[in-house]
């Protein structure tokens, strides 16, 4: 295969991580907004941690993207 | 689509400019655009908290937003530290500030005047590899002051069974390792992706209306555009969430560094 377009698709394939993310990410607020709803009293004390586990799951969706990034300009 | 309408790239918006060229002992120091934000973002801190501090007694509108501000970091510190988390607040909140404020003037529409774009100050590594050094060097420095050697016990949480040991640390320390560095990737790769993503929206629009057929402006500006507008307002979400998570984070490695967990 021409290396080019084995760049091209391995960046296109980083998109899936990026898409898994997202589904980290909705698990995450649907999860805190599960919790929230049964308890609402409880809910405002979480919020820190709510941002880290977004934070520590979009991470690794921006780590994908950083990927396609790397092979699309750099590699 | 037309071809000769001209192709957007959506990487010139991180292109470092110099404005006044300057050349020290070999060393590239010129003004660049990147310093120009940060000199905006600075002034526009320097005047919102201006405004803010007169102290008086009933406080207008203006002292109640940076009333506000203060007040969200210190809850923010303080929940996360303790008593003792009252030292580091005016770290936490200037790095708040001024990744909000950053963050905020990359997305301002400076482009309506001819010539000029916005440039986010917080979309080169370098500069968040420097807040995020500026966050994890305190937590090493006030780690090492308060507790010493006795800092290294981080790496064994308490309760760790003996036939772990040989692992528990190992896995604690990559993770305390890992932390500039997901901090710093985390903000700019957060605002590169966002910016890149507006731009190449954008380019959807224009070319779309420079496009020969009739019917591409209708069915690809039209919906490119609206769709354009709701990625701003999550874009300026985005900002103001960053912004807090790496507060967040900063405050959380600081509690780490004074209580040892």
């Amino acid at each position: 295969m021409d290396a080019e377009a084995a760049k091209l698709i391995g960046a296109g394939l980083a998109a899936i991580g990026a898409g898994l993310a997202a589904g980290g990410v909705g698990n995450v607020f649907g999860s805190f907004l599960q919790g929230a709803l049964r308890n609402p009293a409880a809910a405002d004390g979480q919020q820190g941690r709510l941002f880290i586990g977004f934070a520590a799951a979009e991470l690794l969706g921006l780590l994908a993207f950083v990927v396609a990034m790397i092979l699309i300009f750099v590699a | 689509m037309a071809g000769e309408s001209g192709k957007i790239d959506p990487m010139h918006q991180f292109q470092i400019e110099p404005l006044a060229p300057l050349n020290i002992g070999g060393y590239d120091v010129s003004f660049t655009n990147s310093s120009l934000f940060m000199m905006i973002v600075l002034g526009a801190l320097w005047l919102f908290m201006w405004g803010g501090m007169k102290r008086d007694l009933v406080p207008g509108r203006w002292q109640m937003a940076v009333e506000g501000v203060t007040g969200f970091v210190n809850n923010m510190v303080s929940s996360s530290v303790g008593p003792e988390g009252k030292k580091y607040v005016p770290l936490v909140f200037s790095l708040f500030m001024f990744i909000l404020m950053a963050n905020f003037m990359g997305m301002m529409p400076f482009g309506i005047v001819p010539g000029v774009h916005p440039f986010t100050v917080t979309s080169h590594l370098t500069v968040t590899a420097v807040l995020a050094v500026l966050s994890f060097g305190t937590v090493l420095v006030v780690g090492f002051w308060r507790h010493g050697l006795h800092f290294f016990s981080l790496f064994v949480p308490h309760g760790t069974p003996w036939w772990l040991l040989w692992l528990i640390p190992l896995i604690e320390l990559f993770s305390f390792l890992i932390r500039p560095f997901s901090l710093a990737l985390r903000l700019f790769v957060a605002m590169t992706a966002g910016h890149v993503l507006m731009k190449v929206l954008a380019g959807f629009v224009i070319n779309g209306l420079n496009a020969q057929a009739a019917w591409v402006p209708l069915v690809v500006s039209i919906p490119s555009f609206i769709l354009m507008i709701g990625i701003t307002l999550l874009e300026l979400l985005v900002c103001a969430i960053q912004a807090y998570v790496f507060a967040l984070l900063t405050s959380l490695y600081i509690n780490d560094a004074v209580n040892l967990h």
